[in-house]
């Protein structure tokens, strides 16, 4: 049937030109050099013995470091940082009190939307993977837990609409991050949107055949693709707006899944005094020398009864 | 020459309403007090900078070479290839608003284009527009922009509104560092002729003179030997200040406003008798005469050619390691970078204290050793006799400079010290102190008197955190350790928080150093009278 195949070659393209975008993406950053040290150091550096340093937030080895990419990727670390200044700051007060509210809304916004959908995507493994995998199934018997409704509602469905929701209207009702805003910034938000809500009328609305579906996606999977028995408009659209979702994100800011883990301030030891960091590129540089500052000032070395090295410097740097 | 300052209820009164028109085409207006002057064609030519020439940015026409848009786009190009932080944070950023109010000069300013965000999008719409598909196809649809001459001032204006004080990466979700997008914007803007005066100048002295101030050899030994004179007068000790003195064990490099500035020459007073009192074998070198380096604010080159002369000095006096004074972006640069840009320096040794024997394992490659990790392990081992209730007359809070803080990780070591001498300390408030300090708004290069409205707008929220300790606890002085810090925010705090002075950690650590053979001492570093209790100073 011409819309299987359609979908089929939609979700092909689209697959192709994630891990393309990706992997060009990734390593277009990756031979780009870390010319510096420079990570954010956010907690006390290794110093001396009697001194606690901080082994994730200021790393000296890598196993710090791995630590701060994992807390910063799997829960955001520096997000639940977030604070917003408070009422007192545009008070009457010439110089009030300086009050920081703590801020999580955005940090639970950024956690709900991910990991709902980090689970969503891994439950899906059971229409493209036979024997439906354990972690899929397990997961989908665990996001059903609270059992309402038939069919079953799964928890990440209502999270990650809820978390859009919010993340749309945040970026609407408050001035100053409307006018920071970019089209593209709705654009990635609709994508999700889309996926999400024709996954949703999919499941709870329309009226699939999962068996028919399964044996679709199974042989999608399987790269020998089966036509549908049955076109249902709601499923063409889910996984069209997939297909989009996934063919676009290389090319957007949703790029910054990829991203993080490169990022220097945050993947690089703080240990530059303990080792050297070498920059790939370097390259000489002009200096003034101790030779050319000794015979502009000689006179006034000599009056001021300072020591003259009339000795060449051994050479090196500087010299 | 010096601005008048604005009414600081007028300035308190910050309007946070966002324009109605997009920031994309709104042009800069250069307004006195809110930006700094350019640089003098002379300083430009010292340093062989480019397109040298007299111009100021309030004029209309900015003399810029005929071919300025192929000198930026290809400086993009040649910087995109070259650091991986400036070609990840031209990608990721989602525009989350995190990093919008943790800035100090959006906090003081309410300009939109002092957020972090949109610092960074100055020059991502160019990049996307020159340098990725979407931005050539969709434009403005997709974020990018033409860059213009207007576009070219608009950089100037707001990465000359930066501080690189690193506080926005912090809370970046991805790590983006506004500081790399400032550098960089700068080295661009650099490239056809447009920096401000107060970087390259000092940047031009020091590299000729060996210091920002341009003091030659005999000002500096006149300075060290008046200081010399101060400490005799105060203890009664005549010490003896070595300067180019080949085969000493340490090399000693401060920033030049120790020497020539106040309050900074007090915590030059505090080194000297600690080093003296522990009996290291040190010397200052006349032409190593600054630790800190202008060039961080203008290239990473032109940081390069200033850092050099550092080990370059210590190879020529055959000392084994170097001791470094309090100075915030001095210790950026040394702790970053300057064992990338002129290391390996095998030719010196892994520091090893004198007196207590600790082996400063954490500065193995670089061999420099900040002298509050130095005196924080004399007290720690007990090498050091005090009497805190001299500084009884000082109730201290502790300011955490950006750059030892977010680019270091020294917050500790300076904490030790304080407890070690005096006896009343506060802390600010939580979210304003470490890895979240609040900026003193000149850092930079920012620095300047027709800067000042800009500059007291953006120190503000630091000020606001001192004056709530002020106010509950009856502070009354400002300890930190970075000499920008010591030149800016005496002004700073006697504009919103007057009555609170600003002093260097190793001044309070002079004023409780009791010294073998000293003479009772009946005054402080400053010659004022020991023993009050804050009167005398609130």
């Amino acid at each position: 049937m011409p819309l299987s195949l359609a979908l089929a070659t939609a979700l092909y393209a689209a697959a192709a030109t994630f891990a393309a975008g990706i992997a060009w993406r990734v390593w277009v950053w990756a031979r780009t050099p870390e010319p510096f040290r420079i990570p954010t150091t956010t907690g006390q550096q290794r110093s001396l013995a009697w001194i606690a340093s901080s082994r994730v937030e200021s790393p000296s080895t890598r196993l710090g470091v791995a630590g701060r990419l994992a807390l910063e990727g799997l829960l955001f670390r520096s997000l639940f940082r977030n604070t917003v200044p408070g009422p007192a700051a545009r008070g009457p007060d010439v110089c009030p009190p300086p009050v920081f509210f703590e801020r999580k809304a955005l940090w639970l916004g950024a956690m709900a939307l991910h990991w709902s959908l980090l689970v969503i995507v891994l439950r899906h493994l059971r229409l493209f993977v036979d024997p439906v995998p354990g972690l899929a199934a397990g997961l989908a018997a665990l996001d059903g837990f609270f059992e309402i409704g038939t069919p079953r509602w799964y928890a990440t469905d209502a999270i990650v609409a809820i978390a859009l929701v919010y993340l749309l209207v945040r970026r609407l009702r408050d001035p100053l991050l409307r006018y920071v805003t970019l089209p593209a910034d709705y654009v990635a938000l609709a994508a999700l949107m889309a996926v999400t809500g024709t996954g949703i009328a999919l499941r709870y609305g329309a009226r699939v055949d999962l068996v028919d579906v399964r044996t679709f996606t199974l042989s999608v999977a399987a790269l020998a693709p089966v036509p549908l028995k049955d076109t249902n408009l709601w499923l063409a659209a889910h996984v069209a707006a997939v297909a989009c979702l996934l063919a676009m994100l290389p090319f957007t800011k949703m790029v910054h899944a990829a991203g993080l883990w490169l990022s220097p301030t945050r993947n690089q030891a703080n240990d530059s005094r303990r080792r050297r960091h070498v920059n790939p590129w370097d390259a000489p540089v002009d200096v003034h020398g101790y030779e050319a500052w000794r015979d502009e000032f000689r006179d006034k070395l000599v009056a001021a009864g300072l020591p003259i090295d009339e000795t060449r410097p051994r050479g090196g740097t500087g010299a | 020459m010096a601005l008048e300052k604005p009414d600081p209820a007028h300035l308190a009164a910050v309007d946070f309403t966002v324009p109605r028109r997009a920031w994309r085409d709104l042009p800069v207006e250069f307004r006195k007090g809110t930006y700094n002057y350019a640089t003098p064609r002379r300083h430009v030519e010292a340093l062989g900078l480019p397109n040298p020439r007299e111009w100021q940015p309030h004029d209309a026409d900015w003399k810029l070479p005929p071919d300025w848009k192929r000198i930026i786009l290809d400086g993009m190009q040649d910087r995109l290839d070259r650091y991986r932080s400036f070609r990840l944070f031209m990608d990721i950023c989602v525009r989350c608003g995190a990093c919008a109010d943790k800035c100090h000069f959006y906090l003081g300013s309410g300009d939109p284009r002092n957020t972090p965000v949109l610092r960074a999008e100055l020059l991502r719409s160019v990049y996307r527009r020159y340098f990725t598909a979407a931005g050539r196809m969709f434009g403005p649809l997709a974020g990018a922009r033409d860059l213009t001459e207007d576009v070219l001032k608009e950089w100037f204006y707001y990465f000359y509104q930066c501080t690189e004080c690193r506080r926005c990466s912090v809370f970046c979700p991805y790590g983006i560092d506004t500081a790399e997008i400032t550098m960089i914007g700068r080295e661009l803007l650099s490239l056809v002729g447009c920096t401000i005066q107060w970087v390259v100048e000092p940047a031009a002295n020091c590299y000729r003179t060996g210091n920002h101030l341009g003091i030659q050899p005999h000002g500096f030994k006149d300075s060290l030997a008046f200081a010399a004179g101060e400490l005799e007068e105060l203890t009664g000790i005549r010490i003896d200040i070595p300067i180019d003195r080949k085969g000493a064990e340490v090399l000693l490099v401060v920033p030049s406003a120790d020497y020539f500035g106040t309050p900074h020459y007090y915590t030059l007073l505090g080194y000297l008798m600690v080093l003296h009192e522990a009996g290291v074998d040190y010397t200052f070198s006349a032409f190593a005469s600054e630790g800190g380096n202008f060039g961080l604010f203008a290239s990473h080159e032109l940081m390069k050619r200033l850092n050099a002369k550092i080990y370059a000095e210590a190879r020529r006096l055959g000392v084994k390691w170097i001791l470094g004074g309090e100075c915030g972006h001095m210790w950026r640069v040394v702790h970053q970078y300057m064992g990338t840009m002129n290391a390996p320096a095998d030719f010196l040794e892994v520091p090893v204290s004198p007196v207590t024997g600790t082996r400063f394992d954490h500065a193995a490659s670089t061999k420099m050793v900040h002298v509050c990790e130095f005196t924080a392990d004399l007290i720690a081992h007990g090498r050091l006799r005090l009497d805190r209730s001299r500084n009884d007359h000082w109730n201290v809070t502790f300011h955490d400079s950006c750059n030892p803080a977010r680019g270091m990780g020294l917050y500790e070591e300076p904490r030790a010290i304080l407890r070690g001498v005096l006896n009343h300390f506060h802390e600010m408030a939580e979210d304003t102190i470490r890895e979240r300090t609040l900026c003193c708004g000149s850092g930079a290069g920012l620095g300047t008197d027709e800067n000042v409205e800009m500059r007291m707008r953006g120190g503000r929220p630091r000020a606001m955190a001192v004056n709530d300790v002020r106010t509950r606890h009856g502070v009354n002085c400002l300890a930190c350790i970075c000499a920008i810090d010591k030149a800016t925010l005496p002004p700073l705090l006697e504009y919103w928080v007057p009555g609170v002075e600003v002093a260097g950690v190793h001044e309070l650590v002079g004023n409780a150093l009791v010294m073998a053979g000293e003479r009772p001492r009946t005054t402080d570093l400053r010659g004022e009278p020991l023993g009050g209790t804050g009167a005398a100073h609130a």
